[in-house]
């Protein structure tokens, strides 16, 4: 058994991160935030070049010819990046809506009761009819509410997942970067146990979740896909606010970026209907020979 | 990254289930909790079937991965767990192994896992708990020997141990880390006492030994004199990292019978114990996860577990407990009865993160030397 990366998915992962740096780094996070509800096409045809949507299309289809821990790893690079856009539904997209796969089509689809990104997208998947905007918490997600929700794809709960798992990793790292330079009463903040003990928790549910979602981008079965939703939900919501926690009073201010890895987190938290739905889905699991 | 195991590993797994399956029925009943002796007889009996069908030495033989299968598919066919061996299969054996010297490794090991010796471990002291390094139990060197004297206390199978794995103070000038040495005790020596102490259980599970001047051979030293706590993190770090592979397949288990127990019982209904145990089963699924992540990790890393093992320990004895604490909300005031299953389990849940470290030291290793944060005072 060798349920670890391999090599040529290091360096997937440290390819995309990469990339991302180049084509959203802070500047262009911040650049984002100052002018909310556009979504930056440039960008999106950037991510189609580099094969984030084509990444699991065969190479015969003008794909990258991956598969879904591929795919998790990409997406959960673009969590930790706090990349916009309709990335799940683009990317679930490529091969069946033209230019998907390319990044020249932004393609949103119809969810638990939202739509994201509905006027910027060329294509919707599913009926939005009557649907009504509303002011989303997060700057860089606008919402509409839809009348009649769609069922959401276990593929697209899962990138999900992943995505979560990205955010949960850079903001443990951004709250052991502060503990570690930030002094009080004569110290690094990260020597005072209150301290170091929530950091630790951020680490533990990070790599629990890390291990769920990868599983689950092994398997692709319904009981792992619903675990690898609620303990990275889990991870990236809890984990932004300890960080918050441990930030203090800078914690709390728009400028720095927490705020949006927190709100992002709570947005994702809703795209696979309510966490209750998967609880009772593992609870009748328990009741089968498969369990 | 794969989750598929090789066809020699299969093969591993298909021979012990098939092995398993001819074994199980022929053992003997099982001994009541408080009869150490009969428990002695039973886990020896049952570690020389595991020697003579070849399986004994899977704990340090065997890659990762086989003991995994191993833990797994003992624990699934509900064979009996390592028991009163748990010290020397599991703390003693893998130490000496990785630290002993040849001879030492002839002596101690074989008997370990022939079925034959039972250690136990002599780490903790009344004053020294969760600051092992303060332990202060002095062995003085006289000739050829060491003379040992203090007490150690929460030592499990003492009674009925032949071996302690024992931490003694042989520099007291010494900072408090580098003057610790790890000596192999035998318990029938002159000067031990031994004084049984009952768990909140009401089980005698584990005891108080006070040592009265000693004499345990130089010889018996494991690793160079003074360089103990090194040789004990090697122990701690397999105490740590593989020790629970079988108790989260027990756990799983647990969780299909109280999703069984609560259907029959009309608590099913109830959607919010229900959801609670959908969330217990995304849990333990993460945590069987994790464990084939850290055991994925330690077969490419050459076997010995690394600081991960804490951060699986703390999640893990966490969750242990509200598996219980949800045992207890789906029996409802059965759950005051001693003699239903699962209430003895539920007080025994709450030793788990205490033992082998409490969850606070944990957090502070996870913190210091995965994160890299400073050290406090």
């Amino acid at each position: 058994m060798r349920f670890q990366l391999a090599e040529d998915q290091r360096a997937l992962r440290d390819g995309v991160r990469e990339v991302l740096a180049r084509c959203f780094g802070p500047e262009a996070l911040r650049a984002a935030v100052d002018d909310p509800g556009r979504l930056d096409r440039a960008l999106w045809r950037e991510l189609g070049a580099a094969g984030f949507f084509a990444l699991r299309l065969p190479e015969a289809r003008g794909g990258v010819g991956l598969g879904l821990p591929e795919a998790v790893l990409a997406f959960e690079e673009a969590g930790r990046a706090l990349l916009p856009g309709p990335l799940v539904a683009t990317h679930l997209a490529a091969g069946d809506v033209p230019g998907a796969a390319t990044g020249e089509a932004v393609v949103t689809a119809v969810g638990n009761g939202l739509v994201e990104w509905l006027t910027e997208a060329d294509v919707v998947q599913g009926d939005a009819a009557g649907a009504v905007p509303l002011r989303a918490v997060d700057p860089l997600t606008p919402l509409h509410r839809v009348p009649v929700g769609a069922p959401v794809s276990p593929l697209a709960v899962l990138l999900t997942a992943a995505e979560q798992l990205g955010s949960a990793t850079r903001t443990c790292e951004l709250a052991v970067q502060h503990a570690r330079v930030r002094e009080q009463f004569g110290q690094p903040i990260g020597a005072f146990q209150a301290v170091k003990h929530l950091c630790a928790e951020m680490l533990v549910r990070t790599e629990t979740a890390r291990a769920a979602v990868y599983a689950a981008a092994v398997t692709a079965e319904p009981a792992d896909i619903d675990t690898a939703r609620l303990l990275a939900d889990e991870a990236a919501v809890r984990g932004a606010r300890d960080c918050l926690q441990v930030h203090g009073g800078m914690g709390f201010t728009w400028e720095f970026e927490l705020h949006l890895h927190l709100k992002r987190a709570w947005l994702r938290t809703h795209r696979a209907g309510p966490a209750t739905e998967s609880e009772d889905r593992l609870a009748a699991e328990l009741l089968t020979e498969s369990a | 990254m794969d989750l598929a195991y090789t066809p020699e590993e299969e093969e591993f797994r298909a021979r012990l289930r098939e092995w398993l399956g001819r074994a199980l029925p022929s053992l003997p009943p099982k001994p009541s909790p408080d009869d150490w002796p009969g428990r002695r007889a039973y886990d020896l009996g049952w570690q020389r079937r595991l020697y003579d069908a070849g399986y004994a030495d899977v704990h340090w033989g065997a890659s990762p991965t086989v003991r995994l299968i191993f833990l797994e598919e003992t624990e699934k066919a509900g064979a009996p767990y390592v028991g009163a061996n748990f010290v020397g299969l599991l703390h003693a054996g893998p130490t000496i192994a990785a630290e002993g010297t040849a001879g030492q490794r002839d002596r101690w090991l074989p008997p370990i896992l022939r079925g034959d010796e039972v250690w136990c471990q002599g780490f903790s002291e009344p004053d020294a708990g969760s600051d092992l390094a303060a332990l202060r139990t002095r062995a003085r060197r006289d000739g050829d020997d060491y003379v040992v004297s203090g007490s150690k206390i929460w030592t499990s199978h003492a009674e009925v141990a032949d071996w302690c794995e024992l931490l003694v103070r042989t520099d007291p000038e010494a900072p408090k880390h580098r003057g610790i040495s790890w000596l192999a005790m035998p318990m029938d020596a002159p000067g031990i006492t031994v004084r049984p102490l009952r768990t909140l259980a009401g089980s005698a599970e584990f005891a108080e030994v006070f040592l009265d001047e000693v004499r345990v051979p130089v010889a018996n030293r494991v690793g160079d004199e003074n360089d103990g706590w090194r040789v004990t993190m090697v122990t701690l770090s397999f105490e740590r990292g593989t020790a629970f592979v079988g108790e989260v397949v027990a756990c799983r288990r647990v969780l299909r019978e109280l999703a069984g127990e609560a259907r029959k019982n009309g608590r099913w209904d109830d959607p919010a114990l229900r959801r609670r145990l959908g969330r217990l089963n995304a849990e333990f699924r993460a945590l069987w996860r994790l464990t084939q992540w850290n055991v994925s990790e330690a077969e490419m890393s050459g076997g010995v577990p690394g600081v991960g093992g804490s951060v699986f320990k703390l999640r893990y004895s966490h969750a242990r407990q509200e598996l219980y604490d949800a045992a207890a909300d789906v029996l409802g005031p059965e759950s005051l009865d001693l003699d239903r299953p699962w209430v003895l389990d539920r007080l025994s849940s709450l030793s788990y993160t205490i033992a082998a470290g409490t969850s606070q030291i944990q957090r502070n290793i996870v913190a210091e030397r995965i994160l890299g944060l400073p050290k406090g005072r």
